[in-house]
């Protein structure tokens, strides 16, 4: 393909960034089906993941247009490697605290629900703002992903609550869950060149500028949840960078397993 | 452009501009055989019925485009209604293309009245209305709390039991059998039911 512009590579990389983040969280809380804890949250999970696979689906779409030279929605889930995807780090992670967990007696919903609210009540801002977008069609997909968006922070919102107004237990894992994901948020507040160059195109929003309201929106909800907010110091992930952890490895094997044994396989 | 057919309501209701080969008369008659298409996961509803179709445009020269509209994103639905759609427009023999649109983005509110009814004979609550300010957050709707989980009322919404049409019902999980559900349970007639949720 030709070498995009300036601006058009910028353009780009911020739709595969808001979509690998949908992807990568989709696949990640997608390993819920069938070990959720009770039945009314494995399908909560899995209809939350249905959501933001959805969401990946019509952000690669319109990527794959922009990039053209037979670019597809799956050319670009399935068959980009991890040291080009650009999520965030935090969403990456196994649904475990700072030890691997991979089996699934080795997930924290703890861990699951944190994560859920952190990043879907920044989203709930993104979206909001992305409406408004110069660029009509993912302004269209905000305004969808927005609705949907609105069911996540709800019910992340309520069982962070629930876990942490509830019994000793649940509270501590709470709490253990907020002190070990807390530090990988910072990434959302750390500038990139591409988110840069979109919100000075009014392609983009300036997640900076988002700050305020998010962490006055995770105050409110943890204050309801007698949970601490934890520190935010320490190294600053770099996923959008294309630096990620070793779990997003083991995270798109699987994923990408299907599509690479059998390439362009039809049913 | 030739003639444009919008609005999922009325369809009878036509806008047609000069040339083609479109008349009235054809658009209506494919509005009329789309009508016979169903939502697949509410086979009681039309695709009309949801505000899932939303227009159809062309002439017979040019051949037609149908637009539609997902509801939620990531709607497995949408490539079963796709297909049933280019096959509903092969059997009339029109030359057919289906348009997914995304913008407007569908709302429940779209949903016609006949729709809701068939909705609550089929066993499901229709949503309440105004799908835009109703569902809560924390950060639009402050008096929705998040602790009302915990504390949620009996028949907080007044979510009416399609069974058995009582009041008193209440939700026991935000999500159900398909993304555009959520699960309740009456306590009245003991019978839990999907309500479609408001978006």
């Amino acid at each position: 393909m030709a070498t995009p512009s300036h601006a058009a590579s910028a353009h780009i990389d911020y739709l595969l960034h808001l979509a690998d983040n949908a992807v990568v969280l989709g696949q990640r809380n997608g390993e819920w089906c069938g070990h959720g804890p009770v039945l009314e949250e494995d399908i909560a999970m899995t209809n939350m993941s249905l959501d933001l696979i959805g969401q990946a689906r019509m952000l690669y779409q319109h990527a794959a247009t922009l990039i053209g030279d037979g670019a597809t929605e799956d050319s670009l889930a399935y068959f980009r490697d991890a040291h080009v995807f650009r999520n965030y780090t935090l969403l990456e992670l196994p649904q475990h605290g700072a030890l691997v967990g991979y089996a699934t007696d080795n997930r924290d919903y703890a861990v699951t629900i944190v994560r859920n609210f952190l990043y879907s009540s920044l989203m709930l801002l993104v979206w909001e703002r992305l409406q408004s977008s110069s660029d009509t069609q993912l302004a269209a997909i905000a305004a969808k992903s927005l609705k949907e968006v609105r069911y996540h922070v709800r019910h992340a919102g309520d069982w962070l609550v629930r876990f942490g107004d509830g019994t000793t237990e649940s509270h501590q894992k709470a709490q253990a869950a907020l002190e070990h994901l807390m530090p990988y948020t910072q990434e959302f507040w750390s500038a990139s060149d591409f988110e840069n160059d979109v919100a000075a195109s009014g392609i983009g929003v300036e997640v900076s500028s988002l700050r305020e309201a998010w962490e006055a929106q995770l105050q409110e909800t943890l204050h309801a949840a007698t949970l601490e907010m934890p520190s935010t110091t320490g190294f600053i992930t770099t996923g959008k960078h294309q630096v990620h952890s070793e779990h997003l490895t083991y995270l798109l094997d699987e994923m990408q397993s299907l599509a690479r044994r059998h390439p362009e396989g039809v049913w | 452009m030739n003639a444009v057919l919008s609005s999922s309501r009325e369809p009878e209701v036509l806008a047609i501009a000069d040339g083609g080969l479109a008349t009235e008369k054809v658009l209506s008659e494919i509005w009329q055989t789309l009508e016979a298409l169903t939502d697949p996961e509410i086979p009681v509803v039309s695709l009309r019925e949801m505000g899932i179709l939303r227009e159809v445009r062309g002439d017979t020269l040019q051949g037609f485009e149908v637009v539609i509209t997902p509801t939620y994103s990531g709607c497995p639905a949408m490539e079963q209604i796709h297909d049933d759609v280019l096959a509903a427009m092969r059997q009339l023999g029109h030359k057919a293309r289906v348009v997914t649109q995304l913008a407007p983005a569908w709302t429940t509110d779209w949903m016609t009245a006949e729709a809701h009814e068939k909705l609550r004979a089929y066993g499901i609550a229709p949503p309440l209305a105004c799908a835009s300010s109703s569902t809560p957050t924390h950060t639009h709707a402050p008096q929705t709390q998040v602790l009302t989980f915990a504390k949620r009322p009996i028949a907080n919404h007044n979510i009416a039991c399609p069974q058995c049409a009582s009041d008193n019902t209440t939700e026991i999980s935000h999500f159900g059998s398909t993304a555009c559900k959520a699960l309740y349970k009456c306590l009245a007639c003991q019978e839990t039911f999907d309500y479609f949720k408001p978006y």
